[in-house]
């Protein structure tokens, strides 16, 4: 479980740590984070709950309760990952449990924007780096990687991979423009024009 | 990219400015909030030391905690009680309307800002919740977003976007008789795929989207976010402007031919471009039903569960999942499969039509012995409507509980849930795993008239076997 004082802020460039592999498609919000951990008017304490169903019901060890995952830190998946609910609590119980960043074949959208909210990036890999990447991973099981934002790589100590973090993302994550709140408000007097041509703000007079 | 079409009309009305990112700064014209996904906005907007930018265009009101049978304060259930309070507390301290349990205006949030004129053509909606495409029935641009853009909201009004593509799903032909507007989503989602329309906003449009309720194009937009896309809409025309008129919330009688005549210039135009386009044959569609754990594995119901080897291979690992979740097997028909559990409700069918329905299958019959079956209205004025329609009579003399108006078991974050591996025939939205509050709990979705058929049957049944 990771401490609130790493989690993500300002520029992030690089991520470096284990990896995680989960394999399947469509894994959903709600077995990320079963809807009963909702009721809560905090994340805190998400870190412990994630994939709470899944791990108790897989036959073999669930991959984040396996010894070896202990402290992993990137999390590879298959596609659509994170479909169902715009639930923010999956995104923020993976980076309670120690998640930083997600490497995966494809996003749901919802998901995608709500990890980027919070400083954690989703970059998309091919199927086929993505079978050599794994095969790497299980052969060297303590390796460290990098997740290189900027030459938009995944780095071990033998191989590199492409992948791919689009534009506005990686712009925002870069500058630490992924905490959106500060931006948004500096725009008030644009906010304030926009307002004056919208016309069910006006009484429809426009 | 698209050009001409609602979707870019609205954008372009509503773009603040581009960032240095590369992404749009949008403006939110209304802003839904609840209580699963609004404290941390909240106390992340405090430590912050920020106020409301406009705390006039959110509104909020409490349902998916909410327990169906009594709902007399404070809740047993303390955590529920809890997150209620922390709600009243935020509404009050930021004078944020809110409809509270016995307001009269309580219920999904889905179905309470349509029903109130809260959602309007043109208007750009928001809320921390995925079915918030729901409101693009009306031609606005309605989409899901998370805590820390629930938080932008609340600080801005704005928040960060990236323009979507458009896809266009037309629809000739005629729907069938007993089969409904659910039936026509669950089909596109089963043919399309839950991936194909991420990156897309989706507008259906057609002859049979034409010739749809309100009500039902609501059900349509609600489940684009169940074939990936984040927002679905359809064009306003004067239906939607005969359901807005005279509401609590629609404009005024003075303003209401300017705004009339606003939203006609906002449709889509003859020679829009699109990204894409499908079409469908409506006449081809049968009562659809899914089988699986995503929406996408449904089957008409006069078809068998499909085998593994005709289906694509990416489908596949996702089909030996589901088989063995299901605990069903390839090739079967879901005919006669016996239930436990009937759910009538959500953001999807709980309005006074579905209700309505469901009602026309269970008047005169019984439900079905060992069958626990149980109708939730979508808010205190679909309750309402039923109830001066006599519905819930109907119902209860059909042996299912009348219950008050909340999310119920579609998400099971209240007392109603499944127990074990319980079957229930839902006309929720979701077949996820565990989603209705079992870790090995089993839903299938299909339309209400469906739902209340197997009811009163024990097990599913073709609904139109029971059509007189
Ligand atoms: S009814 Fe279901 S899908 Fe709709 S808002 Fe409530 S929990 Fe979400």
């Amino acid at each position: 479980m990771s401490n609130s004082s790493d989690f993500p802020s300002g520029p992030i460039k690089k991520i470096k740590g284990k990896c995680i592999y989960l394999p399947g498609n469509d894994i959903d919000t709600d077995r990320i984070i079963p809807a009963r951990f909702l009721k809560c008017v905090s994340f805190e304490a998400l870190g412990n709950q994630v994939f709470a169903d899944d791990r108790i019901d897989s036959n073999q060890l669930h991959p984040f309760d396996r010894d070896e995952n202990k402290n992993g830190s990137i999390l590879i998946v298959d596609k659509n990952f994170g479909c169902g609910s715009s639930r923010e609590h999956a995104p923020q119980a993976l980076m309670r449990w120690g998640i930083r960043a997600i490497v995966g074949q494809s996003f749901a959208e919802i998901f995608y924007s709500n990890c980027l909210s919070i400083g954690i990036p989703c970059a998309l890999i091919s199927e086929f780096d993505i079978k050599l990447l794994i095969q790497e991973i299980n052969n060297f099981k303590q390796d460290q990687l990098t997740l290189d934002i900027n030459s938009q790589k995944l780095i071990s100590r033998k191989n590199s991979w492409s992948i791919n973090i689009e534009k506005a993302a990686s712009n925002m994550l870069l500058t630490g423009g992924w905490d959106a709140t500060s931006i948004l408000i500096s725009q008030k007097e644009k906010i304030n024009l926009t307002m004056q041509k919208i016309p069910y703000l006006n009484s429809f007079k426009i | 990219m698209s050009c001409k079409t609602l979707y870019d009309k609205v954008w372009d009305l509503h773009r603040v400015t581009e960032l240095p990112s590369g992404s749009t700064q949008l403006f939110v014209g209304l802003h839904l909030i609840h209580e699963v996904t609004s404290p941390q906005a909240f106390s992340s907007l405090e430590e912050k030391g920020l106020n409301l930018f406009c705390p006039e265009r959110t509104i909020a009101t409490v349902d998916h905690i909410v327990p169906t049978k009594n709902q007399i304060r404070p809740f047993s259930d303390h955590l529920a009680e809890q997150m209620l309070q922390k709600l009243e507390e935020n509404c009050s301290k930021h004078s944020i309307k809110f409809f509270n349990i016995g307001s009269g205006n309580q219920g999904i949030v889905h179905v309470i800002a349509p029903e109130t004129g809260l959602t309007q053509p043109g208007m750009t909606i928001v809320c921390g919740d995925s079915h918030t495409s729901t409101h693009g029935a009306f031609g606005s641009i309605a989409f899901g977003i998370g805590t820390s853009q629930v938080r932008d909201v609340l600080a801005s009004q704005t928040l960060t976007m990236k323009k979507l593509k458009v896809r266009r799903l037309w629809f000739s032909g005629k729907l069938k008789k007993g089969v409904f507007a659910k039936d026509l989503i669950l089909h596109v989602i089963q043919k399309l795929g839950v991936k194909a329309g991420v990156g897309y906003a989706y507008e259906f449009s057609g002859p049979v989207i034409d010739n749809l309720s309100m009500e039902e194009r609501m059900t349509i937009c609600n489940m684009s976010i169940e074939g990936g896309a984040r927002c679905g809409y359809i064009n306003p025309d004067q239906k939607t402007f005969d359901y807005l008129k005279g509401k609590e919330y629609s404009p005024k009688e003075e303003n209401w031919d300017s705004a009339v005549k606003w939203w006609q210039s906002l449709s889509s135009e003859e020679n829009a471009t699109y990204d894409d386009e499908v079409k469908f044959d409506a006449s081809e569609i049968a009562p659809t039903i899914t089988w699986g754990i995503t929406p996408g594995q449904s089957i008409a119901i006069d078809s068998c569960i499909p085998k593994p080897e005709s289906l694509e291979n990416s489908d596949q690992q996702t089909a030996l999942e589901a088989y063995k979740y299901m605990n069903l097997k390839p090739g079967i028909s879901l005919e006669g499969l016996k239930i436990d559990v009937c759910f009538i409700g959500s953001c999807t069918n709980g309005r006074l039509s579905d209700l309505q329905k469901a009602a026309e299958i269970a008047k005169g019959r019984q439900v079905a012995k060992g069958v626990k079956a149980f109708v939730v209205p979508g808010s205190e004025k679909v309750a309402k409507q039923a109830e001066e329609k006599g519905l819930h009579q109907i119902f209860i003399k059909a042996g299912f509980e009348w219950r008050k108006p909340g999310c119920s078991m579609c998400l099971a974050m209240n007392p109603d849930k499944l127990e074990k591996d319980q079957i229930s025939a839902s006309s929720s939205n979701r077949n996820f795993k565990g989603r209705q509050g079992s870790a090995k709990g089993r839903t299938l979705l299909m339309s209400p008239a469906m739902v209340a058929a197997a009811a009163v049957n024990g097990a599913i049944i073709d609904v139109r076997k029971l059509l007189h």
